[in-house]
């Protein structure tokens, strides 16, 4: 993991900006979508995310980092507008993806930076087998899209773990022929897998052998799901994990 | 800066002083975060060396490094995804120490920690000196987790914690600053949670 093979951030991308929010759309009960419209583009890299800063009367502020759902391929044909959306979980006394959740509308302004990060990102080239868990699907909702929007779907294939059906983010967009939906909790009628976590034989036919995995969870599922993909065959060098933590 | 309409935040009345700009307090939880699949390193092969600009370059092994004389650091950790954990312990032993067998050159002026996993993070040379720094094993009382760097971290618990390597597995002393792997991703060189320094330019 010495090396950050897609580049880095730059420091423009590290300049606050005012982004405008175009619009709202629930994904699930507790996770919610926002299109922001940003002043100046700055296409990003599948995969990668940005700061997120809110800011009380007194000069109290909050900032979170929200992964990019949206493809590089979607939003950077007006310039020097750019689009990009997050999706937001909503956490249980979550002082801003409360906020983000509940009160944004279309018409506010959202103080943003990014994009950042250059480990976990695709550039949309080369094979790549992604497994997300809840939320942490979204930034690879972000690679499928690219992928599908710039004919490549042949190079990604997900496997995303959600506890029910209702708890799946994009529901009718993430499915195709690449997708692999995997039920923990509660799995529809007619489902071909009983409900259950990741286990190896979810796997089979997925791993081709040299393609980078982007793993993305909570801290349990990255874990878990990088274990099995070690023993379905995967190099632990070709693993990128990005973890959610409990950030309010 | 413009006010978020609609934005209160938590209340600030019982803010607690000891929070940097930005941090909440985790209390209870311990946020895992890494970039790289959790290692499994075994004690028994586990090593921390100290090279580059010394008059040494010294290695230790798990039984070597306990024989050194303890330190503890007692206080406050700050992550730069703006959680913070309030008295905590953490035993090791001091960063001085490990220095003062290898003996730095006059001309070191920065260190890259680096993990057994590749992971690496750099650091001005002041930064790990003079009390601020330690290799730990212990947190609370408990053998360090792997999740946690297990079976030891480096901890610089006055800077952002990516700057506390999980793993680590030495130090190697520079006459120069050079960026190690979040550095390279746009976090800030020095990461001053006091000063807000999160990112490359703040």
């Amino acid at each position: 993991m010495s090396t950050t093979p897609y580049g880095t951030t730059h420091r423009a991308t590290l300049r606050w900006q005012d982004a405008v929010v175009r619009s709202v759309r629930d994904e699930t009960r507790s996770a919610r979508t926002l299109r922001l419209e940003l002043p100046t583009a700055r296409p990003h890299l599948a995969g990668q995310h940005y700061v997120v800063r809110l800011t009380a009367p007194d000069g109290y502020t909050a900032s979170r980092s929200y992964s990019v759902a949206s493809a590089p391929a979607d939003g950077f044909d007006e310039p020097p507008v750019g689009h990009i959306e997050l999706t937001v979980e909503r956490l249980a006394d979550g002082e801003v993806s409360g906020y983000l959740c509940d009160v944004v509308e279309p018409g506010d302004e959202l103080e943003v930076r990014g994009p950042i990060g250059g480990f976990f990102a695709w550039a949309g080239t080369s094979p790549a087998l992604l497994v997300g868990g809840g939320s942490g699907v979204v930034p690879l909702m972000s690679m499928l899209r690219q992928a599908r929007l710039t004919g490549r779907a042949d190079l990604v294939r997900l496997v995303v773990s959600a506890r029910s059906p209702q708890d799946l983010y994009y529901a009718e967009e993430i499915v195709g022929p690449q997708t692999t939906v995997l039920y923990t909790r509660q799995a529809p009628p007619g489902a071909g897998r009983a409900a259950g976590r990741l286990a190896v034989a979810d796997l089979a036919g997925l791993v081709r052998g040299g393609e980078d995995v982007y793993v993305c969870g909570s801290p349990g599922f990255a874990d878990a799901a990088t274990a099995v993909l070690v023993e379905a065959g995967v190099p632990v060098p070709a693993i990128r994990v990005e973890r959610f933590g409990p950030t309010g | 800066m413009a006010t978020t309409r609609g934005f209160l935040g938590r209340s600030r009345a019982q803010r607690d002083p000891r929070l940097p700009p930005g941090q909440y307090d985790a209390r209870d939880d311990w946020p895992v975060l890494h970039a790289e699949a959790t290692p499994r390193i075994g004690t028994e092969r586990w090593t921390f060396t100290v090279e580059g600009l010394v008059e040494n370059e010294v290695s230790w092994t798990w039984d070597e490094i306990h024989a050194l004389p303890p330190s503890r650091y007692a206080g406050a950790i700050h992550c730069v995804t703006t959680w913070s954990k309030f008295d905590m312990t953490f035993d090791g032993v001091s960063v001085d120490t490990l220095l003062a067998a290898a003996g730095p050159l006059p001309t070191a002026t920065h260190v890259m920690a680096v993990s057994h996993t590749g992971y690496t993070t750099n650091l001005p040379l002041e930064d790990v000196t003079d009390g601020k720094a330690w290799v730990v094993w212990d947190a609370d009382g408990a053998p360090l987790t792997t999740e946690h760097g297990g079976p030891a971290r480096l901890l610089v618990p006055h800077l952002y914690f990516w700057k506390s390597a999980k793993w680590v597995s030495g130090l190697r002393l520079m006459d120069h600053d050079e960026q190690g792997f979040w550095e390279r991703n746009g976090y800030h060189d020095r990461g001053d949670p006091w000063q807000e320094q999160r990112y490359q330019g703040d």
